[in-house]
């Protein structure tokens, strides 16, 4: 046994994904979680298409949207559970661009480590766009929203929006896995105790710093580039932070 | 903002430090590893019925891609502030020394100041 299968046998538990590993949904789950997506996907992709050919002039805040998404989901970080997971991203891009392309942009990230990193899955990536891309997605838009209609600043906004979409995400993949594999004795309930104590809790700090960056780069880019905030509508009442 | 800046970055730092202090001698592997063992405990008979296509052959290898992966993000991310912060700064200027030259100033200082900003 060379180094290398020793590594191999560790990486079952070393190999760090956050999110349903390949191969750790049955079948019928997994095509049912692609059908689930591809509406979402159809019109995001629409909504991008629309994006880049009526406001060209955003394609580089775009661009920061999704390596933001890119960079914080590359980091893992260590939580009080003792194990460690990854921020997701997703929140500024839709906030400032709209849940469908933020959809779009987050499936893109999770095809990248699904390829090179082993991190998540190909089969699984149906399930893991929709708890990210899509969920994570319209909760952190919605949530900005909703807290914007009622009167909080929008630091606070922005910041609720992106913690409360990342851990959301984390809660439907204990719903998903808990769903795809209910507790022999204790059902579905049992089951999603169990995989929400493993991933919603150890989120729960990583959340609140998703929130914090998520807000601190938004006043920067409010600071800086209003214009092109004028233009994708995050700004579109003249508010001012 | 530098303040409310530095302010964030360590409350970030923070809680990313104080689950290393207080867990003292936990593992930190992944949640996904923890989530493997539960389906094991739940369904022992469960097979992962596809495997990855391509593995990072190692841990190396692995933290290159992933290394890669946050430098592409950040260089995006910060690639765009940096021309957004550039700009505003250049147009502040050319509004400044375009005052001195009556005829150049109102071009130069109409695209980002917005009437509504303040």
């Amino acid at each position: 046994m060379g180094p290398g299968a020793a590594y191999k046998e560790g990486a079952v538990f070393d190999t760090v994904a956050m999110h349903i590993m390949e191969g750790f949904l049955p079948a019928t789950f997994v095509v049912a979680w692609f059908l689930v997506c591809i509406p979402f996907w159809i019109k995001g992709v629409h909504s991008l298409q629309k994006l880049v050919r009526e406001k060209p002039g955003t394609l580089l805040l775009l661009g920061a949207a999704g390596g933001f998404c890119f960079v914080l989901s590359a980091l893992k970080i260590p939580s009080v559970t003792g194990s460690c997971s990854h921020p997701t991203g997703v929140g500024l891009g839709a906030i400032l661009f709209g849940p469908w392309i933020m959809a779009v942009l987050g499936t893109i990230v999770l095809l990248f480590q699904a390829l090179l990193l082993a991190h998540g899955g190909l089969t699984t990536l149906g399930a893991n766009a929709f708890s990210m891309a899509i969920v994570g997605s319209f909760v952190a838009w919605g949530v900005y929203k909703g807290s914007r209609r009622l009167g909080a600043p929008l630091w606070l906004a922005v910041f609720l929006g992106a913690a409360l979409g990342d851990l959301t995400t984390y809660v439907v993949t204990s719903v998903q896995l808990a769903w795809a594999f209910p507790d022999a004795a204790s059902g579905f309930a049992g089951s999603l105790a169990k995989f929400g104590s493993i991933f919603a809790v150890t989120q729960i700090p990583l959340a609140i710093s998703e929130g914090l960056l998520t807000a601190l780069i938004m006043g920067y880019l409010i600071k800086y580039s209003r214009s092109e905030l004028d233009e994708t509508g995050l700004l579109r009442q003249g508010q001012v932070a | 903002m530098k303040k409310w800046t530095i302010l964030v970055l360590c409350a970030v730092i923070a809680l990313a430090i104080v689950p290393l202090v207080v867990t003292g001698g936990a593992e930190f592997g992944g949640a996904d590893g923890e989530a493997e063992t539960a389906i094991t405990e739940i369904d022992a008979g469960y097979e992962p019925w596809f495997s990855s296509i391509w593995e990072p052959p190692s841990g190396e290898i692995e933290s290159l891609l992933f290394a890669l992966q946050a430098a592409i993000g950040a260089g995006l991310v910060f690639y765009a502030l940096g021309y957004y912060i550039g700009r505003a700064k250049g147009l502040a200027q050319a509004a400044v020394t375009g005052a001195g030259a009556p005829s150049s100033a109102a071009p130069a200082a109409s695209p980002t100041s917005s009437p509504e900003a303040s």
